[in-house]
C-alpha cells in the first residue's frame, strides 16, 4: 500500500489552518517541524493530570511526573536503539553539543585536535571555538564538495594522532546530504578519535540504530523532530559520559554534597542539573513514539518523490540552481536553491505571499556560504506530512518571483 | 496570492540601480553588514569642502529592499550634508511607520514595508552606512 499522506496530515492540526486567507504550505521543517496531536495530548496529559517536579517528591503527583519523565527517556532510547540510561535530556541540540564541548572538552590537552567540516551549523562550530580559546586545542576542517557533501577524501590528511574527536552533521541542514558515517567511523578509529554526530536534521526522518553506526555521541533537537521546544537529547557511550565532569552544577546531579566537596551522580543525572524541562521531555518521548509508529519506508519514498518533483519543477524555471546533491541517493529532503538575480530573502518573502513557508539566508552556516561565495540560499525542508500541493504552491511562487523581481 | 510587499515602485527603484558601482578616489568608504540576514552595503562618497556629498556610489549584496533603498538614497543624496541625510532617515522611518508624519519621494515608496517588521532593517541599512560615511 502506498503511503497515506492525508492520514498523516490529519494528525497535525496546524496544517488545516487558513492564515490571512492562505493555506499552510509548511516547508520550513528544518528550522522547526510541526507537532502532531499525539505530542500535544501527551504534554496536556502531564500538565493536567501529573504535573509536579521529578525525582524529589514522595507524593503521588511527583511519582506520576517522575514516571512519565523516565518513560519519555525510554521512548527516546528506543528511537535511537540504545539503553534508556544512556539518554541525557538537554535544552536542545545546541545545548547537547555545548555539553560535550565543555565536559568532554575539559579532558583534552593543549595541542589536541578536533575535526569538523565546512558544512557545519554554527552550533557545531562555535562551541569548539570556545573550547579552543579555553583549552588551547586546535580545530581542523573537512572541506565540502561542489555538490554539497563533506569531502571524505580529505579524511586521511586531516586525521592525526592528536585528533581526539570528529564532530559532523549526520545530515546537512543546507544541502540535505547524508554523511557516510561508516567511512568516518572507520577512519577516526584508526587514529583513536571519537565520533560525534549532529543529528538535528536526521532525527526527524525516522528511528536510528546508533550501535550499528558505531559513533560515540549523538545529539538532536526536540522541536525539529515533531516535539516541543526547549528539549534536546544527547546520547553518549556510558564509559565516556561517566568519565566526563558535569557541565552545570545544581540539584539532581549530585552524589553527595558537603560544603567541602561534592560527588557526582552517574550519567545521565550528572548532566541534568536542576529541574529539567519535564513537559517538553514527555512531549519529545511522545514524538519519538509517534515516529516509531510511522511507516518510514513509505515516508522516505514519499519525501524523496517530493524532492524529485521539486527538482524537476525548479529546473523548468529559468535561472534556478540547486546547491546540493543532484541525486536522490544518500540525501534527505532538504533542498537549497538559488534563483539568478533574486535574493533568497525576496524569494522567501514572495513565497510567504503564496502561503509557503521556507527559510532563506545563510542557515547558520556562514563558513559554507563564504566557501561557495553565496549570498545565501532558499531552503525547502520537508516532512512526511508535506504533499504535492505544497511543492506546486512553492513552484508557482518561485515562478512568480522570477517573473516580477528581476 | 497575497502580495503586498513588492509593489511596482519598490521593484522599479531596485531595477534602476541608481548610483550602483564604485567611485574613484572616494573621500570615504564605509561597509555595513546586517548579521541577521547577511545583507551587505558598501558606500563610497566624495565630499565637497563643506561636508556635502558631491558624488555617491554603492555596492549592495543584499535583497531587493536593500537595493531599492540604496538606489533611492543615491538619487537624492548629492548636495546633502550629515543633517540633510538625517532628514532622509526620518523620511524612511516615517514610511516604515516607525515615526509619525508624512513621507516624501522617494522613500514614500517603502510604505508597504511598514507591515513587515522583519524586513525594515533591509531598508535602513544603506542609510546607516551613509551616516557612518559622514560621521
Ligand atoms: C544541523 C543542525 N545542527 C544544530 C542545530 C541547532 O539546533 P537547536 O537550535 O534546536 O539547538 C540545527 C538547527 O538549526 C541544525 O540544523
Amino acid at each position: 500500500m502506498s503511503f497515506d499522506v492525508a492520514a498523516v496530515r490529519g494528525q497535525f492540526p496546524i496544517l488545516s489552518e487558513i492564515i490571512d486567507g492562505l493555506p499552510v504550505h509548511y516547508l520550513d521543517n528544518g528550522a522547526s517541524a510541526q507537532t502532531p496531536l499525539a505530542v500535544i495530548d501527551a504534554v496536556r496529559h502531564y500538565e493536567t493530570t501529573g504535573r509536579a517536579n521529578v525525582l524529589r517528591g514522595v507524593h503521588r503527583l511527583a511519582e506520576r511526573a517522575t514516571e512519565s519523565y523516565e518513560n519519555a527517556r525510554a521512548q527516546v532510547a528506543t528511537f535511537l536503539g540504545v539503553p534508556t540510561m544512556e539518554i541525557v535530556f538537554t535544552g536542545g541540540c545546541t545545548a547537547a553539543i555545548n555539553l560535550v564541548a565543555y565536559s568532554y572538552g575539559s579532558l583534552l590537552k593543549p595541542g589536541d585536535r578536533i575535526l569538523l567540516s565546512e558544512i557545519e551549523h554554527h552550533s557545531n562550530i562555535v562551541p569548539w571555538q570556545l573550547l579552543r580559546s579555553r583549552a588551547g586545542i586546535e580545530l581542523d576542517m573537512l572541506p565540502v564538495t561542489t555538490d554539497g557533501r563533506i569531502d571524505l577524501e580529505a579524511l586521511p590528511r586531516l586525521l592525526t594522532p592528536r585528533t581526539k574527536l570528529v564532530s559532523l552533521a549526520h545530515v546537512s541542514n543546507v544541502t540535505g546530504a547524508l554523511l557516510d558515517v561508516r567511512a568516518v567511523v572507520e577512519a577516526a578509529k584508526s587514529v583513536g578519535a571519537r565520533v560525534m554526530l549532529d543529528g538535528a536534521q536526521r532525527a526527524p526522518h525516522g528511528p536510528l540504530d546508533l550501535p550499528s553506526l558505531g559513533v560515540d555521541f549523538y545529539a538532536f533537537a526536540g522541536h525539529k523532530a515533531y516535539g516541543p521546544n526547549g528539549i534536546g537529547v544527547l546520547w553518549g557511550r556510558p564509559e565516556l559520559l561517566d568519565a566526563m565532569p558535569p557541565f552545570m552544577g545544581g540539584g539532581s546531579m549530585i552524589g553527595r554534597v558537603t560544603l567541602a566537596e561534592t560527588t557526582w551522580a552517574p550519567s545521565p543525572r550528572r548532566f541534568e542539573a536542576g529541574t529539567p524541562a519535564i513537559g517538553p521531555a514527555i512531549g519529545l518521548g511522545a514524538a519519538c513514539a509517534w515516529m516509531q509508529a510511522l511507516d518510514w519506508t513509505g515516508a522516505h519514498d514519499h519525501e524523496m518523490a517530493l524532492v524529485q518533483r521539486l527538482m524537476d519543477g525548479l529546473q523548468k524555471i529559468d535561472g534556478t540552481q540547486i546547491f546540493g546533491p543532484a541525486s536522490l541517493q544518500n540525501r534527505y529532503p532538504v533542498v537549497s536553491f538559488m534563483l539568478d538575480g533574486v535574493h533568497p530573502h525576496d524569494v522567501a518573502q514572495t513565497l510567504d505571499s503564496f502561503g509557503v513557508a521556507v527559510r532563506a539566508g545563510h542557515h547558520c552556516a556562514q563558513p559554507l556560504m563564504d566557501r561557495f561565495d553565496l549570498d545565501g540560499t532558499t531552503r525547502v525542508s520537508m516532512a512526511p506530512y508535506n504533499d504535492n500541493s505544497d511543492i506546486d504552491a512553492l513552484l508557482a511562487g518561485v515562478a512568480h518571483a522570477a517573473k516580477t523581481l528581476r | 496570492m497575497n502580495d503586498q510587499l513588492y509593489q511596482e515602485r519598490i521593484v522599479a527603484l531596485a531595477k534602476a540601480k541608481t548610483g550602483a558601482g564604485k567611485l574613484e578616489n572616494p573621500t570615504k568608504t564605509v561597509r555595513r553588514d546586517n548579521p541577521l540576514c547577511g545583507d551587505r552595503v558598501i558606500v563610497d562618497v566624495k565630499l565637497d569642502g563643506e561636508g556635502r556629498i558631491a558624488e555617491i556610489a554603492h555596492q549592495v549584496r543584499g535583497c531587493l529592499l536593500c537595493q531599492a533603498s540604496a538606489s533611492a538614497l543615491s538619487a537624492v543624496a548629492v548636495g546633502r550634508d550629515a543633517t540633510g541625510i538625517a532628514e532622509l532617515r526620518h523620511d524612511a522611518e516615517r514610511a516604515l511607520g516607525r515615526e509619525p508624519g508624512e513621507t516624501h519621494e522617494p522613500f514614500s515608496a517603502f510604505a508597504p514595508v511598514a507591515a513587515h517588521k522583519s524586513r525594515q532593517d533591509c531598508v535602513l541599512l544603506p542609510l546607516e552606512a551613509l551616516k557612518d560615511a559622514l560621521a
